[in-house]
């Protein structure tokens, strides 16, 4: 937050801050009550394996709100997250080490609104892109 | 309909009819506790002096969270057309926020919500049901504060 980063710094093909994360069951429990998403597949493991899932697995909308935040950490407190996106590919499982990246793919102008378009996504502990998604966001310009 | 098309027509005719509204008073502590689950300690989503020097009435709710109230309550219709069906089980195939303005606590939203598609496909776990719902987010003011667009897939 205390750096905040201006669209004329910003170069396409440079990756963003990167944000780790290491979910547990208990996570996932505060996420359900704080988000009302008490789907069992979350939660309780013998309700996930009976839905052909291999255990309890990471809510996508978490998995979103962690792309949100990399989005809001990066922009800053000048930024504006205009839109994004993200498909849930693969299962995540809490105990696994998460983490979600970004790309800068264009920058360009539109009107007075200075304008950056990433990919993003959420990869697992062995590297695999599980959840990809795009981003757009205005930043500001150096005055 | 096809013979082997899970789709029924009730699905088919809510495609594109808006539910009835579902207002949501926007709130200091629950911003702080799904900023807390998530476990983002950004000052604006939890301080709400921090939030006032920056320009907001209050704290800000995170870019994600109004997605919690993406499900319409009052449709009776919809909500037949989004949970029908022989399936289920279900998973969340993917999502997209659209961001027009910040939402602040002591914010009223509004929201509606609507199927725009459903498809079927044969995918790993067998065949599977598709439903594209989009919901729009307006303020006290009547801005368009948000959009979101979600893929349920029940299988």
């Amino acid at each position: 937050m205390s750096n905040q980063v201006f669209w004329e710094e910003v170069e396409v093909g440079r990756e963003i801050p990167a944000l780790v994360k290491k979910p547990t069951p208990q996570q996932l429990v505060k996420w359900a009550g704080a988000s009302g998403d008490f789907y069992q597949i979350h939660y309780d493991k013998d309700f996930a394996l009976g839905n052909n899932l291999p255990g309890i697995i990471v809510h996508g909308a978490l998995k979103s709100a962690w792309l949100g935040q990399l989005l809001g950490d990066w922009v800053g407190l000048k930024g504006f997250v205009k839109k994004f996106k993200c498909d849930f590919r693969g299962m995540d499982v809490p105990g696994d080490t998460l983490t979600c990246r970004g790309v800068v793919t264009k920058k360009y102008m539109e009107g007075p609104e200075r304008l950056v378009e990433l990919d993003i996504w959420m990869e697992n502990g062995q590297g695999e892109k599980t959840t990809p998604g795009s981003a757009l966001v205005a930043l500001p310009g150096k005055n | 309909m096809a013979q082997d098309s899970i789709i029924t027509d009730e699905m088919r005719a809510a495609v594109g009819v808006e539910s009835e509204p579902s207002v949501f008073e926007i709130e200091r502590e629950p911003i702080r506790r799904w900023a807390e689950s998530i476990g983002d300690p950004n000052p604006l989503y939890r301080d709400e002096e921090y939030a006032r020097k920056q320009g907001y009435d209050s704290i800000i709710a995170p870019p994600a969270f109004m997605a919690q109230y993406a499900f319409p309550v009052k449709s009776g219709r919809l909500s037949r057309a989004l949970a029908g069906g022989p399936f289920t089980r279900n998973l969340n195939g993917g999502t997209e926020y659209e961001f027009f303005k910040p939402i602040q606590a002591g914010d009223v939203i509004t929201a509606t919500s609507k199927l725009v598609d459903v498809y079927e496909r044969k995918g790993r776990l067998g065949p599977m049901l598709f439903r594209i719902r989009e919901t729009t987010y307006k303020n006290q003011e009547g801005e368009v504060v948000m959009k979101f667009r979600g893929t349920g897939i029940s299988y």
